[in-house]
C-alpha cells in the first residue's frame, strides 16, 4: 500500500457529509477521515490488526463518495478496499473464495449454470411455497437475505441468446464491443437487450464476444489480485482481436473495473482497451441531437439515482440526465442526495444488512419525496436492491435501467 | 481510564454512544490541527442536554476533565483532550428546534451543521450569514465556540455579531441561561459574549439562539484576475476606502489558485499571481451600482480580466472552489501548515510582502489565501512531516510572520481560535494583566479546571 496515499489526508473532514455510513452512525470510526486514520496508524505500528479494527474497516461500502468530496485528493474506499484485498491476499485464498473466485466466476458457463437451480426453484412455485413456509429462517442469514434479493431471473442469460454481431440498422458509422457483465447478462438481460438495440439503432455495428469473462471486480473485492488480472488479461486479448471503437458497457461496476485495466496490466494492449471502455450513457449523449428526434413521449415522473461505481468511481452525472430530458413528456424529478449509495456495494447488503438497510431506507425515503413513479438507476446491484424495496410498499415505484426507458421511448407507437 | 468509570458514563448514554476501545480513541485523538495528536479515555455522544449535565456532573465529581467536540473540524488543537479524559461530541444533538420568524431567530442544538441552519432559514427566505469555509461539516456549538468568521464577514460579521442567547451546561452540570430573543439586555455582565468564543473552556452550550436578517435579494459574483500581487492587495484596500462593502472580498494567491483549479475545474486562470472573489449582495439596484464601482476600482489596479458570473450555478461554483482552498493546497505537500494572521485591512498589501519575504528566507512554499477584506489572512505552509528540518523553517517562518501582524496592530488568530496551537503567541498579545483576567474569569466559570484543559492559556 502507497503511504504517501494515507498522508495526504490532512483530516480537514471534508468528506464527512459525503460518507453514507457517517452519516448513519456520527462515528469518526464509520467516516472516511477515521478509516484513513485507521489504516494509516496500523501501518505506523500504532495500532495492531485486531478483529474490531477489521469490523470498523469492513463497514465502508466502498462506495466513492468520500473521493468525490475530498479536495486533497484522497480516496478513502479505496484505500479500505486495497488494504483488505492485500490483507485476504496475504492470508491465501479459503476453499470457498477459491472456489468461487477461481473455479466459478471466471467461466461464464458454469456460473451460469449455477444459477440455473435457481431458476426452476423461482418458476415451479417452490419460491412462493419456500417463502410462505419461511423456510429460509432455518438457514444462514446471508442465504435467506440472498433469496429475498433476487428478481425474477430471465429464461436465459443474454450471452447465450444474442448473436456475435448485431448489425447497424441504416448507415453504419462504426462499430462498438459490447461488455456483458455477469450480473446484466444473468439478470438484467432484458436492459442489455435495450442497449444492443439503441446502440445498433444509432447506427453502430455491435459485437458481444461470447468468450468474454467476468470484469474481475469480485477477484478485488476477495483478495484475489491474480484472478483479477487473469480476468483483465482475457478480455484485454479478446476485444484486442475485434477493431472497435469503444467498447460499451451498461453495467457501472464493470465500466470503473474495465476503465482500469490499464493499471491493473503493463503493456499498450491494456491502455489501450481501457482507453476505449465507455459506460452506455455517454456513448448515447454523443448522439443527443439524434436520439431527440427518435424518442417519442413518456408520460412518467422520473427521478435518477447515480450509481456509485458511474458517479464516483467514473464522474459520470450529467449524462444519464440529459438523456433522460431528451424523452418528450417526461417530467424528471432531480433525486434528493442522487449520489448517495443505495447500500448494495457488491455483497455488502448481504454481509452488512444492518447497516445496508439504513443506507437504503434513506435512499427510498428520498426517492418516495421525489412522487416520482419510476426510478431510472444504471448499475445491477443497485437495480436488485432498489426493485426489491420500492416494489413493496402500497404504491410501487417502476425501477428502470435507463436504456430500457430510453427504447421504451422510442418504440411508442 | 478506569472500567468502573466507563461503566458509569454507560448507564448515561447506553453502551453503544460511551467508546472506550483503542481504534476509536485513536480517530478521536485528532482533529483538522495538523501535527497535533492527544488520544483521550473516552468519548461519549449524549443526545440530550440532561445527558451533558449528568455527564459533566459524573466528570466533575471524579475530577475527570471533560472536551467538548463537534465535528472536529477546527485548526488550534481545540478538540482534543490533553490528559486522557472524556470527550463529549455534540453530533447527536442535532436538532434545529425552532425558526421563529415573528422575531427573526432560530434556535438550535449544538450539534447542527452550519449549512443544514442555512438551507432551514433560506428556504423561508431568511438569512444566517456566517458562513466558514468548513460549513457543510462544521457544527453550530464548534462555530460558537470559535467565534467562526466566513466569507460574508465582511459585511455581515462574525459568529458573536449573530448569537443572541446560549443555553450553557456548566463545568458542575449546573444549567446557564444568558441572553435569549431579546434584541437589548444590559443586565448585568455581558455572558454572551464571553461565551462566544471561549473554545470549550467555559461550559458546554446544549442550545444556541441565533440572530436572522431578511434574506438578500440579489447577489452579484465577480472574480478579477491579477498578474501582480501587490495591485491585488492595494485593490482590496482601495474597495473599503470606497465605502462599498461588498458581503464577499476574498483573495487567492497563484499557489492556491492552481490547487483549487485541480480540484474543482472552475476555469481559474493559472497564469496570474493572484485572484479577488468579491460578491455583493442586498437591493438589485444597489448591487448594481456597487458591482460598477468594484470593477472600476478592480481596473484601476491593472486586473487583466474580470468576469461577472453569469448565473446562479457559476456564482455557486466559484464560491464554492474558493471554500475548498485549504484542502486542495494538501494536495501538493501532505502536511499543510495553515495560519491565521490577521492585520487591520490597510496593511493587506505589506502584510503579503511580509510572507512572501518570509517564505524566501526560510526556503518553505507558501500558499496565501484569505478573507482579505477582514484583513485575515491564511498563510499556508506546504511541508512534509517526514521532513524535521522543513517543519522546524515553517515554523520560523511563522513566528516572524506573527511579530509582524502583532506590530502592525493585528493578531495572532482571527477565527480560527487560540487553543493549543497558538498558545505560546497569547502572552504576546494579551500581556501579563489579559491573561490574569481571563484565567480568574476561567476560575469563576470553572473551579476545578475540567472543562476542556490545556486550551487558550
Ligand atoms: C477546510 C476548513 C475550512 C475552514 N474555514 C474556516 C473559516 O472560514 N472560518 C472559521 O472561522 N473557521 C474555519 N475553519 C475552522 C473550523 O471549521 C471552525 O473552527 C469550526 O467552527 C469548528 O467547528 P466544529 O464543529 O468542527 O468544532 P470542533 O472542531 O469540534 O470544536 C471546536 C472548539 O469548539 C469547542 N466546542 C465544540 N462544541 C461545543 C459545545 N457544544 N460547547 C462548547 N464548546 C464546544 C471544542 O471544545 C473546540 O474547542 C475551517 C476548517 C477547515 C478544516
Ligand atoms: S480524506 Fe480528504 S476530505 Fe477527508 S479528511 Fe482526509 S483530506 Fe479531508
Ligand atoms: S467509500 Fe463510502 S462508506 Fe467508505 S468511507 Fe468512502 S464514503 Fe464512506
Amino acid at each position: 500500500m502507497d503511504y504517501v496515499k494515507l498522508i495526504n489526508c490532512m483530516r480537514c473532514g471534508m468528506c464527512l457529509p459525503a460518507c453514507p455510513t457517517y452519516k448513519e452512525t456520527f462515528l469518526e470510526t464509520a467516516s472516511p477521515r477515521g478509516r484513513v486514520a485507521l489504516v494509516r496508524k496500523l501501518q505506523e505500528g500504532e495500532l495492531d490488526q485486531s478483529e474490531r479494527l477489521l469490523e470498523y474497516l469492513s463497514l465502508c461500502l466502498d462506495c466513492q463518495a468520500c473521493a468525490s468530496a475530498c479536495p486533497c485528493g484522497v480516496n478513502a474506499g479505496e484505500l479500505v478496499a486495497e488494504f483488505t484485498c492485500e490483507r485476504k491476499g496475504e492470508a491465501g485464498l479459503g476453499f470457498m473464495e477459491n472456489l468461487i473466485l477461481r473455479k466459478l466466476v471466471p467461466h461464464p458457463d458454469r456460473l451460469e449454470a449455477s444459477m440455473a437451480p435457481m431458476r426452476v426453484y423461482q418458476r415451479s412455485g417452490l419460491q412462493k411455497l419456500v417463502r410462505r413456509l419461511g423456510v429460509l429462517k432455518m438457514f444462514p442469514k446471508p442465504l435467506e437475505r440472498m433469496e429475498g434479493l433476487l428478481p425474477a431471473l430471465p429464461s436465459r442469460p443474454l450471452r447465450q441468446t444474442i448473436q456475435e454481431v448485431t448489425p447497424a440498422r441504416g448507415t453504419e458509422r462504426g462499430t462498438v464491443g459490447f461488455f456483458l457483465g455477469c450480473v446484466m447478462s444473468l439478470i438484467f438481460s432484458e436492459a442489455s437487450r435495450a442497449t444492443i438495440q439503441l446502440l445498433s439503432l444509432l447506427g453502430y455495428r455491435v459485437i458481444t464476444p461470447r468468450d468474454q469473462v467476468c470484469c474481475g471486480a469480485p477477484n478485488m473485492l476477495g483478495g484475489d489480485l491474480e484472478g483479477l488480472k487473469e480476468a483483465a488479461r482475457t478480455n484485454v486479448e479478446l476485444f484486442g482481436g475485434f477493431d472497435v471503437d469503444y467498447i460499451v458497457t451498461d453495467c457501472g461496476g464493470c465500466g470503473a473495473e474495465l476503465k482500469k485495466y490499464g493499471h491493473h496490466l503493463d503493456g499498450d494492449a491494456a491502455a489501450e482497451f481501457s482507453g476505449k471502455v465507455r459506460d452506455i450513457s455517454q456513448i448515447l449523449a454523443l448522439h443527443a441531437g439524434e436520439l431527440r428526434q427518435l424518442l417519442k413521449p413518456l408520460g412518467r415522473r422520473v427521478t435518477y439515482h447515480d450509481p456509485c461505481h458511474i458517479a464516483h468511481c467514473q464522474g459520470i452525472r450529467q449524462e444519464p440526465r440529459q438523456l433522460l430530458k431528451l424523452i418528450p413528456g417526461l417530467d424528471y424529478r432531480e433525486l434528493n442526495e442522487a449520489d448517495a449509495c443505495c447500500g448494495s456495494a457488491g455483497t455488502y447488503n448481504i454481509q452488512r444488512p444492518e447497516m445496508a438497510d439504513k443506507v437504503l431506507q434513506r435512499k427510498v425515503d428520498n426517492i418516495r419525496r421525489t412522487g416520482a413513479d419510476c426510478l431510472v438507476t444504471a448499475n445491477p446491484g443497485c437495480l436488485i436492491q432498489l426493485k426489491k424495496a420500492l416494489a413493496a410498499d402500497a404504491q410501487p415505484v417502476r425501477v428502470a435501467h435507463i436504456t430500457e426507458l430510453l427504447l421504451e421511448s422510442f418504440m411508442v407507437k | 481510564m478506569e472500567p468502573s468509570f466507563i461503566k458509569e458514563l454507560q448507564t448515561i448514554v447506553g453502551e453503544q454512544y460511551t467508546l472506550s476501545d483503542r481504534e476509536s480513541l485513536a480517530v478521536y485523538g485528532y482533529d483538522s490541527t495538523p501535527e497535533i495528536e492527544s488520544l483521550p479515555g473516552a468519548v461519549v455522544l449524549p443526545a440530550t442536554a440532561e445527558d451533558v449535565s449528568r455527564i459533566l456532573r459524573l466528570c466533575h465529581d471524579a475530577g475527570v476533565s471533560v472536551t467538548p467536540r463537534g465535528s472536529g473540524t477546527n485548526l488550534s488543537g481545540g478538540s482534543l483532550s490533553v490528559n486522557a479524559g472524556v470527550v463529549m461530541q455534540t453530533s447527536r444533538l442535532n436538532r434545529i428546534i425552532e425558526v421563529d420568524e415573528e422575531n427573526l431567530t432560530a434556535t438550535v442544538e449544538p450539534g447542527v451543521v452550519t449549512s443544514a441552519l442555512h438551507r432551514e432559514v433560506e428556504s423561508r427566505s431568511l438569512f444566517y450569514p456566517p458562513d466558514p469555509g468548513s460549513m457543510n461539516i462544521s457544527t453550530m456549538g464548534g462555530n460558537v465556540a470559535e467565534n467562526s468568521g466566513g466569507l460574508r464577514g465582511l459585511k455581515y460579521g462574525v459568529t458573536a455579531d449573530y448569537v443572541m442567547g446560549l443555553e450553557t451546561v456548566l463545568a458542575n452540570g449546573d444549567l446557564l441561561r444568558t441572553g435569549g430573543k431579546v434584541v437589548k439586555d444590559v443586565a448585568g455582565y455581558s455572558l454572551n459574549p464571553l461565551l462566544v468564543s471561549s473554545e470549550g473552556t467555559l461550559g458546554f452550550f446544549t442550545g444556541i439562539t441565533v440572530k436572522l436578517i431578511p434574506k438578500p435579494q440579489g447577489k452579484i459574483t465577480m472574480l478579477a484576475h491579477f498578474p501582480v500581487l501587490q495591485d491585488a492587495a492595494l485593490a482590496v484596500s482601495a474597495i473599503i476606502a470606497a465605502k462599498v462593502i461588498p458581503a464577499t472580498l476574498e483573495f487567492l494567491d497563484k499557489v492556491t489558485i492552481k490547487c483549487v483549479e485541480d480540484y474543482a475545474h472552475v476555469g481559474l486562470p493559472l497564469n496570474v499571481d493572484a485572484v479577488l472573489l468579491i460578491e455583493v449582495d442586498g437591493h438589485p439596484a444597489v448591487i448594481a451600482e456597487e458591482a460598477a464601482a468594484v470593477a472600476e476600482i478592480c481596473k484601476k489596479y491593472r486586473c487583466s480580466f474580470f468576469q461577472t458570473a453569469q448565473n446562479a450555478d457559476e456564482a455557486l461554483n466559484l464560491a464554492a472552489a474558493r471554500r475548498t482552498a485549504l484542502s486542495a493546497l494538501a494536495r501538493l505537500k501532505p502536511t499543510t501548515i495553515l495560519e491565521d494572521a490577521t492585520v487591520p485591512r490597510s496593511c493587506i498589501a505589506p502584510m503579503l510582502k511580509v510572507i512572501q519575504e518570509a517564505a524566501a528566507k526560510y526556503n518553505v512554499t507558501i500558499g496565501t489565501f484569505g478573507h482579505a477584506g477582514d484583513g485575515n489572512l491564511h498563510p499556508t505552509c506546504l511541508t512534509d512531516e517526514r521532513d524535521q528540518d522543513e517543519i522546524r523553517r515553517a515554523h520560523a517562518a511563522f513566528a516572524e510572520i506573527f511579530d509582524v501582524a502583532i506590530a502592525m496592530g493585528g493578531t495572532i488568530t482571527g477565527e480560527h481560535g487560540v487553543g493549543i496551537a497558538k498558545k505560546k503567541y497569547l502572552p504576546r498579545l494579551v500581556g501579563e494583566s489579559g491573561i490574569r483576567v481571563m484565567r480568574g474569569i476561567k476560575q469563576a466559570f470553572d473551579p476545578k479546571g475540567i472543562l476542556n484543559p490545556g486550551k487558550v492559556f
